[in-house]
């Protein structure tokens, strides 16, 4: 992006923070933000096209492959062996992205409702969105979170008396 | 008919819930499609998983497959417009929108507290997969060595990946 001059690093940044918050893939989301922001909806259009066309093609490839083979065991153990190194990738991208929230305590705790939630109460998606996403939110309402640029990654810390909530 | 109209419904719900990308909504996708509408076994949902994996860009092209195993070409294009479309459409609005409500105070807590949430759903979303895979020992040493070798240095996760599967092939026999 830097070299085509389409977007500085705060753009990019800012783009970034817009694509994290809404649902979606985060790739596609900075697809549409981006193409929008160059050449509006054609430009995002494009963007996203250019972004899961050839993908689509390859994983079409291997569906079909897939449909035809799906008996044969070395296929089968194969996947397995890659749904395996994905475990793998995906934790660490998760400690990745979640770097800065699994160090702070109402972070954590956040995580750790939601992650039960879905994973042991088995609760619906929607249902845990509605629940935990707006206690998360208040959890972050605008008198507690002013933003100091030393304590960006403490929003609760004041001072020398370490509280959590105001009140 | 009613299959693709299923199927649009459906996929068009999880884009619209994918609050953390795809792999935050891997548990619901799983849910829906093996437990709900039986659509699909746990090990068809993980092999489509790990072919997602396998191709470049977006692992939840994934869905593609899905479509097209349930309803051919147009069970593809009813789940990928689905999928994809909804989540097009608000990000597009959201983004013309966003700096109208910079001064807004809430914008940043909706940020803020959104973000934990987004991590909490990967976390459910590896352990979805996790309990899909990590059957014995050499997937859960394979699952590991991945980890590791991520934390310490990047690596190009595909070439990983695929590593993984041929490691796996090369253990099992």
């Amino acid at each position: 992006m830097r070299e085509e001059g389409w977007l500085d690093d705060e753009g990019f940044l800012g783009a970034m923070e817009i694509s994290e918050t809404l649902p979606g893939l985060n790739a596609v989301n900075m697809a549409i933000i981006m193409g929008d922001n160059l050449r509006g909806i054609a430009g995002a259009v494009v963007s996203v096209i250019g972004m899961l066309l050839p993908g689509s093609i390859v994983v079409m490839v291997l569906g079909i492959l897939y449909q035809s083979n799906h008996d044969n065991p070395d296929v089968k153990r194969f996947l397995l062996g890659i749904a395996a190194a994905a475990v793998g990738l995906l934790s660490a991208v998760t400690l990745q992205i979640g770097r800065r929230q699994f160090r702070q305590l109402p972070d954590i705790a956040i995580i750790a409702a939601t992650f039960l939630a879905v994973s042991f109460l088995k609760l619906p998606l929607f249902v845990v969105l509605l629940g935990v996403g707006p206690i998360s939110v208040w959890l972050y309402r605008p008198h507690v979170s002013e933003p100091r640029s030393e304590d960006e990654h403490l929003p609760f810390h004041r001072g020398p008396h370490h509280h959590w909530f105001r009140h | 008919m009613t299959r693709l109209i299923h199927l649009f419904l459906v996929f068009s719900l999880l884009s619209v819930l994918a609050v953390g990308g795809g792999t935050a909504v891997l548990p619901e996708m799983q849910h829906m499609t093996v437990h709900t509408f039986h659509w699909l076994t746990d090990a068809q949902f993980r092999n489509i998983y790990s072919l997602g994996q396998v191709a470049p860009g977006p692992n939840m092209l994934m869905v593609l497959v899905i479509g097209y195993k349930l309803a051919g070409w147009a069970g593809m294009v009813v789940v990928g417009i689905g999928f994809f479309l909804p989540d097009c459409i608000i990000t597009l609005f959201v983004n013309r929108w966003w700096v109208h409500l910079g001064a807004w105070p809430w914008r940043t807590s909706i940020q803020r507290g959104l973000a934990p949430v987004a991590i909490g759903l990967m976390t459910s979303g590896t352990y979805a997969i996790a309990k899909l895979s990590i059957v014995n020992v050499q997937t859960l040493v394979i699952a590991l060595v991945v980890f590791s070798i991520l934390l310490w240095r990047h690596v190009n996760p595909g070439v990983l990946v695929l590593i993984g599967g041929a490691a796996y092939l090369l253990l099992s026999s």
